[in-house]
This record gives structure tokens, sequence and C-alpha cells, in this order.
């Protein structure tokens, strides 16, 4: 399969799922979907297409939660990114865990980090935070306050 | 069904950018379940990253870990030219990859000897660390530093590699050869690294596709994916150079894998030295518009991957850092389950070359007290290479 026949078969089959194509370079293409579709997008593109998922990454974009999968067509060397932008009132997606292991781990790091709810994820708890950081803080959201008035930055160190 | 105990291994070990705590817990010798936690050391280097204008980040993400100290740099400035689009002159894709092979060297080396170590094999340690000296030594000559080059920045590199330096590069890289060529056939043919490593924490190819693994774990489980073939970057498409799969997945293929890999990166580094381009090494960026850039590579361990968005500033508005040990070492949980605890530290071992928490485990019984420490295994471990000796026949 070459890269123009990729973006076809995508654009074909996921018609209705697919808001925006965003062309990048050779090797590079966005693909912005609807939330509600990334179990079906993902399941196609990684059992059928044989793609490798890279890692997904999470970006406060003030309005949306932006969540950005990214993955690998190893032989024709292109990496697609699956956008999907969440509203802030209810940030809960579905989790991509049950389909392939790889998913389980950035998951659980978005959803301490961005406070993402990832449905149906087979063990969602804290992978980076510590025991004692509270519940409902989130480290990369751009309005994250400092909560811990004894952390290292504050005493002047 | 026997008494059921809990290993603790971890949290903490200084050779990796993340400490880790293994909870093993195991029925007899034999391991039944696995739980990882991560995260005691986690230093927020992605929003210490926003903070930073786009030439600091580099010299902050070099600094997440010590031992892959290019594969960050190299990962994220290729991000950082995906935002512009920029394509970084010749020979500074010459030296990037001069760079990236020295640390696959002196890394694999360093993975190997610890190997060895833990197998109560240490003729192998001490020559593998032996070599890894001389390659260090390479390092310095070519970019100041033994360690943490600081070669990189977004667009090229930052210092040159010298005419009068290659000489001296050449034949210190010719010189480990014989020695590594006898450390390949000492750990390849020997019969009790054979009965300790062979068959043991097998990752089946199936496996490895599924939890997404890549480098020398995937590799050795015959899954042929190298980002330095399937996307090339830096000068890996300028020269002929083999990638190396092996097909049974355990902890004696993946030695095998990073041996040989060895072998192809000398090679590399000859040839990138003895070819330099004679062109400018630095793009020379101006400024960085808005947009978002991938980069990744692959690194001594797996693959790397940066995610950078810009937003017109001088600062990154969001930086993802994805370390190859991120996905490998879930793995962890598919190879050591059902393996006796003896061949534990081991199997941890093959995944990532960084596993010196072994020094912090005790088994511990439900009630919590103390039986054995990191010693003890270590013990438990040799005493088996000399069972295993003794039925070989073998002194």
């Amino acid at each position: 399969m070459t890269r123009s026949e990729v973006i076809k078969d995508l654009k074909k089959r996921f018609d209705e799922d697919i808001l925006d194509i965003f062309d990048k370079t050779l090797t590079r293409v966005y693909i912005e979907i609807k939330p509600q579709a990334i179990v079906k997008v993902a399941t196609y593109v990684f059992k059928n297409l044989g793609a490798r998922f890279n890692i997904a990454s999470g970006v406060d974009t003030f309005k949306h939660i932006e969540i950005l999968y990214h993955f690998t067509f190893e032989d024709i060397n292109l990496v697609v990114s699956f956008r999907v932008k969440l509203d802030k009132s209810k940030l809960e997606i579905d989790s991509l865990a049950p389909i392939f292991e790889g998913a389980n781990w950035i998951e659980r790091e978005i959803a301490e980090m961005l406070g993402v709810n990832f449905r149906g994820h087979p063990e969602l708890k804290r992978l980076l935070l510590p025991d004692e950081w509270p519940q409902g803080v989130y480290p990369l959201r751009r309005d994250y306050q400092e909560w811990d008035d004894s952390s290292i930055r504050d005493r002047g160190l | 069904m026997g008494k059921r105990t809990i290993v603790p291994i971890g949290p903490y070990h200084p050779l990796q950018e993340e400490p880790e705590f293994f909870s093993l817990t195991v029925d007899g010798e034999t391991v039944v379940d696995i739980d990882v936690q991560i995260g005691y050391n986690h230093r927020g280097i992605e929003k210490l990253s926003e903070r930073k204008t786009f030439d600091q980040s580099t010299f902050v993400i070099e600094r997440i870990c010590g031992i892959c100290s290019t594969s960050h740099p190299y990962a994220y400035t290729r991000a950082v030219e995906d935002v512009i689009p920029l394509e970084v002159p010749m020979r500074a894709k010459y030296i990037r990859t001069i760079i990236a092979e020295g640390e696959r060297i002196h890394s694999h080396l360093l993975w190997l000897g610890l190997a060895g170590h833990f197998l109560g094999y240490n003729t192998v340690y001490m020559w593998a660390w032996k070599l890894r000296e001389e390659i260090l030594d390479v390092m310095e000559a070519l970019s100041g530093n033994r360690n943490n080059y600081a070669m990189f920045k977004p667009g090229g590199v930052r210092r040159d590699i010298k005419k009068e330096d290659i000489p001296f590069a050449i034949k210190k890289i010719d010189s480990i050869i014989p020695t590594l060529e006898m450390l390949k056939k000492a750990v390849i043919d020997d019969p009790v690294l054979h009965a300790r490593t062979k068959g043991i924490g097998i990752l089946t190819k199936d496996e490895a596709i599924n939890f997404c693994a890549l480098g020398p774990v995937s590799r050795a489980s015959g899954v042929a994916r190298d980002l330095r073939k399937n996307s090339p970057y830096g000068a890996y498409d300028q020269f002929n150079w083999n990638m190396i799969v092996t097909k049974n997945g355990d902890v004696f293929d993946k030695a095998v894998v990073r041996i040989l890999e060895t072998f192809e990166s000398i090679d590399m580094v000859k040839y990138c030295l003895l070819n330099l381009p004679d062109t400018e090494i630095d793009a020379k960026i101006k400024s960085i518009p808005s947009g978002e850039g991938i980069g990744h590579i692959e690194a001594p361990r797996g693959e790397c991957f940066h995610y950078v968005k810009s937003d017109g500033t001088n600062r990154p508005a969001r930086h993802k850092v994805r370390a190859p040990t991120f996905m490998n070492l879930p793995t962890y949980k598919a190879t050591v389950v059902g393996e006796t605890i003896s061949d534990a530290t081991i199997i941890l071992a093959s995944i990532d070359p960084c596993y010196c928490c072994t020094e912090r485990v005790a088994v511990r019984n439900t009630k919590g007290k103390k039986i054995y420490n990191g010693e003890d295994l270590v013990r438990l471990s040799q005493s088996k290479t000399e069972k295993i000796k003794s039925k070989l026949g073998i002194k």
C-alpha cells in the first residue's frame, strides 16, 4: 500500500468520522476525527493495516483538550496522527488499551496529567505522579496552579 | 498451589532516568504476577521544556538520560525541523550519525557488561566495560565530552569534526574490533550462557507487536522493524548496513542482536568518518513558525519519539517526550510470568539495559519479615550458574 492509497482508503472507510485532513509533509499526515470513532479507526489501522502505535500526546489548547494518536506505517515511512478534540466540560473518550497493550501506560499518563477519563481502561490508576498528589489537579493543564508550598522551586533552591 | 509471596524490586536505581518499583508475586520460586510502578523521580521535563527557548530545550532534554544522551536531542531537533519543515546539510547529517552510532556502541557494551555481571560472569563484564572506555575516548576526541555531547541543535550540529581527529578515532575504533570478536565468541559459544539465557523470558512476535515494542527487544522476537531502515534519517540511507533480526525472542537472542548491532555501528561510524561531505554544518534557522512536528529516531534501546507544538513564539507550546523504555518496559509482564525468581533479574535486564534496581531487591514473606536482599539474589543467581556448570561438566 502506498501513501496515497492509505489516505484514500481511510477517507473512504471513515468518511463520516473524518473532520479534517492536513497533509503536512511527505511523511506526516494529521487527520482529525470524531472522538467517538477512535476505537473503530484505531482497530482498523492497527489490526488491518498493520501500523505500529507510537504514542499519544495530549495538548491543552485552552478551548479543548486535544489528543493525538500517532501511528507509524513502517513499510512506507508514514506517520499518521489522529487528532481528537475533547470538550473541556466532558473529558471522556473510549480506551484503546483493550485492543492493544501498547496504549495502556500512555492512557494512564494522559489521565493523570490532563484529566481525561478513558472509558473501559482495564486499570486506570496513577502512573507517574506521587500518591500525595491531590485529586483533580492536572499539571499539564494551562490553568495549573502550584499546590504544594513546600516544593523545591518555592523554597528558592 | 503453594504460599504466594511478594518480591519488591526497586524503587531507586542509579542508571535509569526513571526509578521503578516492581512487585513480583511468587509462588515458591515461580513468578505468577507482576505490578510495575514508575514515576518516583518524575522531573517534569515536558513542563520545564515549555519554559525554555527552542535552543535551551536541547540541553534540558539531553539530561533526561545520561546513556541515551544523544537520542533525545536527536529526536527533538528532528521534531523542530519538522515544524518548519527543513532539511539539514549533509555534513551535519553525517556528524549526527557518527555521534548517534558511537552512542549505540557504548550503550550496547554497557548493557552487555551489566548482563554478564548479573549472570555471575564477571569476565564479560570487565571486558565489555574496558572496550566501552575506548569508544568513550573516541567520543571525547570528537565532541569534547565522554557523555552528554551537546552536539545537536535545531538545524544542524553545534561543532564540526576536525580533520586531524579522524585518524585517532579510526585507530581507536579499529583497536576494539579484535577484542569484540573474542567477546562475541565468548558469549555466543559459551554453554553456561546458553543454559542461563536460552529459552528464558520469551517475548513472542505477536506480543512484541501487541505491546508496540521497538528496538532490540522487538527485533529479537522476529519483528523486522528498525527506524533507521524504515524511515531513514541522518546518513543511514547513504551506505549499506544490515538490520539484525533473530526469531526466538529469549534473553540470548536479545544479547545476540545487541552484539551484532555493535559491529554494524562500528562500520557505520568508520564509513561516516572517512566520507564526511564538505558542506555547511548548520542550516541557520531564523525563526520557527507556528505548527506542530514529530521527530522519531532509533535509540539504542528502542524508539525515541518527540512531539513539538509551536505557537510562533520562541518557546515550545507543548513538548511530548516518549522514551524508549516507556513502551518496552510493559513487555516485562509478558516475559517474566512463569519464570523462576533467579531469572527475573536477567529478564528485566534483557528488556532494558538499566537494571541496577536489583541492588535493592528484597524478598519478604507475607508478614513483611525480610529473608533475602540483593546480594542474596545475586548469590542465588550465581549458584544456579554453578549448578548448571557442574551439570554440563565445565570448570
